[in-house]
């Protein structure tokens, strides 16, 4: 680029110098020539060697979508036209503030009256060995694409680090070039700063649909590659093989210039609401500054920006005031749009809407009667709608029912009653796209009797499937029977109107496999569910997809969590496994010593003929589990929904009644069953003899041995409501009571709503249903006790065993430690 | 980077998404960091104010976690606990800066008094 005159002589306004040819710095200049063309002489430096251009259309450059001179912003005849000088491709290396000049990388020297900096971000290269090698890049200026052009034209894989916007179009536009593309990301789900989870976990999938690998919870450990980059190395070991590498982890305000000038400088620049920085004669505009305590990566900030800074140039102070903002993901066929807060919060109400079948999502945030920040995924259209009435702040009270269906909807105004468009329609609508049902069926099905939800789906189907036509059957039901609407049955929690049952059968007929995944599918109304359905849901699947689920520890309570009890102190109790109630001298040891070396306060015998160690810091949890560990001891579970214990008598070892060998059988039965994750906690007992000293009959399944076999007992608890067990059947061997009670776990595990014991279970499908699964269907009861074994094969680990050996030390340790000082009053 | 208002805790990333972590404060209560599921941070003192439970051991969601001992439901951002129950646990301000957690000082040292 041609050096233009710097001084003419004839020239004596006063002169603003630039340093940034990007989409800030020229866009000032812009407005500031709007408002007074003639006040300043204007000269601009620009790092790159080229005139200004649109940078965040660089994607679709990449894409293919777009050349480069299709987003050039001004072309050499503007600068020429408006007398503007630009130095290009020679970048200000040193600013001189007292003798007011910049210093140029080939040292060209230039003064100024006043100074705009607009240097804008420098993409963040995270510090792993080989990030210096040739092949490893950002995505941040023309160059870069050049560089990814060029990659594509031969061949190969392609790793993106980095699954935000920036990360995710580069991804996008190789994959598009014909490279095979890993995105690699850190956190658990994609663009987490601008969508939330549920949105993510739809975006991931569409990207995995159009051929790339997406690999969230993924840390990068290092880049390898001798001469070149040849691939990439995650820190659990994962080998990614790849001839490009591009970086897109995040930016950072570039402020280098400004602080060796001696700026003030927080995370960008500092400036006040005209961009004036610490120093009345520099401003400074756009990605590297900092405004109010925000510092801004977007486009719309800046364009803000520039105008309170044009305006305090051409001393007709506005004021900038912060800016909220809005994203959109230029990835073409994936509609994506972000705006405002949505993390929630106090006030906050959520309105969100799921339609599984059309792959929409959208998320609308409502506080006080405003929109406060709405996520939309596959129809954006009304983004633009929602963020116009987030900026304006516009009272939405009137619009409040329809609002999450769009302008459209809400343009009908306040007389679109939800019930009068279902009266509306007529009577060969369709209502529920699964199942094919119109209205006239779905009213017809009511008038015969199906007064209820529940009893809609069962006739006549509609709503049975996704569930996203509920709210209309609700309608129809309404207006059908007016007052007479039997209220459904129990909803799982607010964030649904699927029962337990409900979910647990869509989870297996449509092979759902993750907690966003459900929620999704069946139009959960909070964006993460809450305390009572993620445990539940994170059950179903682990019942659903045993060896391939991964758990949800967020999902679970502290006591799963930490594999303890927590007690009312905030400390935990831990209870070892003692087979069949069962121990030794090193067992007892080890216990005594634990209980010694940690100061525990208390050790209890309890009701399940175990030792429970009390009053244990969470921080001490992992060395007292090696302890025990050490002594061949793991975890029992006791804190569990999960196989608890195996009360046992001595049986006919030792005792004078005893009929069969209890003692024994109990121990078998707690090797079978151990670890097994239930709908809630579960106990087992084994008599020897019908004195059933084990107290067999309150428990979930009791085996009281008689001199011909062994009569089998389900149902029974000792809980609020005490209920003995039922008689399931009588076997006769050792081996047959264990197959029936694998088989009756199994179809526990399956049937019974989360939190629910098998007592209330029982009771609620009857005892007749257990013994026809159990005892009359052979084939159901062995395909039952495969199930279960199967299942087993996969979660007989022992938890402490892991945490011992360091797994999840975060859980554990506190994240920081402050020691007050002497504070004044 | 530790200041005379704020102290210096950590990463962003080193509290799990819908998780938290801790500050152990010498000689009294913990404070308590979380981690929403969209990536905003709180920090409240680890006590329920219905019976003390350490809150940093509930179960996140929205904008609320779900206190251990006894599922009251506490407001991340202001310590209030929702619905029907009555009672606010001490918040702390938190702002975060190049990805580092920084609580205020004066606000920990009056909430963990």
């Amino acid at each position: 680029m041609e050096h233009r005159p710097l001084k003419p002589d004839t020239d004596t306004r006063e002169h603003l110098v630039v340093i940034g040819n990007g989409m800030a710095g020229c866009r000032a200049v812009e407005e500031l020539l709007a408002r007074d063309p003639a006040r300043y002489r204007v000269t601009i430096f620009g790092a790159e060697p080229r005139v200004n251009y649109n940078r965040i259309m660089l994607s679709p450059v990449l894409a293919g979508e777009k050349c480069f001179d299709d987003i050039v912003i001004n072309d050499a005849g503007w600068y020429a036209d408006n007398g503007i000088a630009l130095v290009a491709g020679d970048p200000v290396a040193a600013i001189d503030r007292t003798a007011k000049t910049v210093t140029t990388r080939s040292g060209l020297v230039e003064s100024y009256d006043r100074l705009l900096i607009a240097t804008g971000s420098d993409p963040f290269i995270i510090p792993v060995p080989g990030k210096d090698l040739p092949g490893v890049i950002a995505f941040r200026d023309m160059d870069d694409v050049d560089t990814m052009l060029a990659a594509a034209d031969a061949g190969g894989d392609a790793v993106v680090i980095g699954g935000g916007l920036l990360g995710l179009e580069a991804a996008h536009g190789l994959s598009l070039r014909g490279m095979k593309v890993t995105v690699i990301h850190l956190m658990p789900t994609l663009m987490e700063r601008q969508l939330d989870e549920a949105a993510g976990w739809l975006l991931k999938n569409a990207l995995e649909a159009r051929g790339q690998t997406i690999l969230t919870g993924a840390d990068t450990a290092e880049i390898i590659g001798t001469g070149e980059v040849e691939g990439v190395k995650l820190k659990d070991g994962t080998l990614i093989p790849a001839s490009l590498v591009v970086m897109a982890v995040g930016i950072r305000p570039s402020v280098a210039l400004a602080r060796d000038a001696g700026l003030a400088v927080g995370r960008g620049i500092q400036v006040d609401d005209h961009m004036v920085t610490s120093d009345p004669a520099v401003l400074a505009v756009g990605e590297c500054v900092e405004h109010d305590g925000q510092v801004y990566g977007l486009v719309a900030p800046l364009w803000d920006m520039c105008r309170s800074l044009a305006d305090g140039l051409v001393e007709q102070p506005s004021g900038y005031r912060g800016s909220v903002t809005s994203t959109k993901l230029k990835v073409s066929g994936i509609d994506v749009f972000s705006a405002g807060d949505f993390s929630g919060g106090d006030g906050c109400e959520d309105i969100v809407l799921r339609d599984a079948s059309r792959g929409v999502y959208k998320r609308v945030i409502v506080k006080d009667d405003r929109i406060v920040g709405a996520v939309l995924y596959g129809d954006t259209a009304d983004g633009n709608w929602y963020f116009d009435l987030l900026k304006r702040q516009e009272d939405v009270s009137d619009l409040r029912d329809l609002l999450i269906f769009g302008q459209a909807f809400a343009a009908g105004g306040g007389a679109a009653d939800p019930k009068a468009a279902v009266a509306a329609l007529s009577d060969d609508a369709e209502i529920c796209g699964c199942n094919g049902v119109t209205k006239g069926q779905v009213v017809s099905c009511i008038a015969k009797g199906a007064h209820s939800l529940d009893a809609v789906r069962g006739t006549c189907k509609a709503s049975a499937s996704c569930g996203s036509c509920t709210g209309l059957v609700e309608n129809l039901l309404a207006l059908t029977l007016g007052d007479d609407v039997r209220s459904g049955p129990k909803t799982m929690c607010k964030c649904t109107s699927f029962g337990h049952d409900d979910v647990r059968r869509e989870i297996v007929a449509q092979a759902m496999r993750s907690i966003p995944e459900v929620m999704q599918k069946l139009h959960w109304t909070t964006p993460d569910g809450c305390s009572s359905c993620r445990p539940a849901l994170n059950y179903y699947l682990l019942c659903a997809l045993p060896g391939e689920y991964v758990d949800d520890q967020q999902s679970r309570f502290v006591n799963e969590r930490l594999h303890a009890n927590i007690q009312k102190d905030g400390t935990y109790s831990v209870v070892p496994r003692m087979w069949g109630g069962l121990t030794n001298p090193t067992e007892l040891r080890a216990i005594a010593d634990v209980v010694e070396k940690y100061n525990a306060p208390m050790v209890k015998v309890t009701g399940g003929q175990r030792l429970d160690i009390f009053g244990i810091k969470k921080e001490d949890l992992p060395a007292v589990w090696a302890d025990l560990g050490a002594a061949g001891m793991v975890s029992g579970h006791a804190y569990g929904k999960a196989l608890r214990t195996v009360k046992t008598c001595v049986g006919s070892e030792w005792c004078r009644f005893g009929t069969q060998d209890s003692t024994g059988l109990g121990v078998k039965l707690e090797r079978m069953s151990w670890g097994s994750w239930m709908p809630h906690k579960f106990k087992i007992a084994v008599s020897g003899c019908p004195r059933n000293c084990a107290e067999a009959t309150i428990k979930d399944f009791g085996v009281v041995c008689v001199d011909s076999g062994y009569e089998l007992h389900v149902g029974g608890n000792g809980g609020i409501h005490v209920r003995a067990t039922d008689l399931l059947c009588k076997v006769a061997t050792e081996q047959e009571a264990m197959d029936y009670c694998a088989a009756f776990i199994q179809l526990y595990r399956e049937e019974a709503r989360y939190l629910e014991r098998t007592a209330p279970w029982i009771e609620r499908v009857g005892l007749a249903h257990i013994v026809a699964r159990i005892v009359d269907d052979a084939p159901g009861r062995e395909a039952l006790r495969a199930r279960f074994l199967y299942s087993q094969s996969f979660s007989q680990d022992d938890p402490w065993a892991q945490r011992a050996e360091g797994a999840e030390a975060e859980h554990h340790a506190p994240m920081a430690r402050f020691t007050p000082q002497e504070e004044p009053a | 980077m530790t200041t005379a208002a704020w102290l210096d805790i950590g990463w962003v990333d080193q509290i799990p998404v819908r998780g938290s972590r801790t500050v152990q404060v010498e000689g009294r209560d913990d404070i308590a960091l979380f981690r929403t599921a969209e990536g905003k941070v709180f920090a409240l003192l680890d006590r329920c104010p219905h019976k003390h439970g350490r809150l940093s051991q509930g179960i996140v969601h929205g904008g609320a976690v779900a206190c251990p001992l006894h599922n009251w439901r506490i407001s991340l951002s202001t310590g209030e606990a929702l619905g029907e129950d009555k009672g606010c646990t001490p918040t702390v301000p938190v702002k975060i800066d190049g990805g580092r957690v920084l609580i205020c000082r004066a606000s920990t040292l009056k909430a963990a008094a």
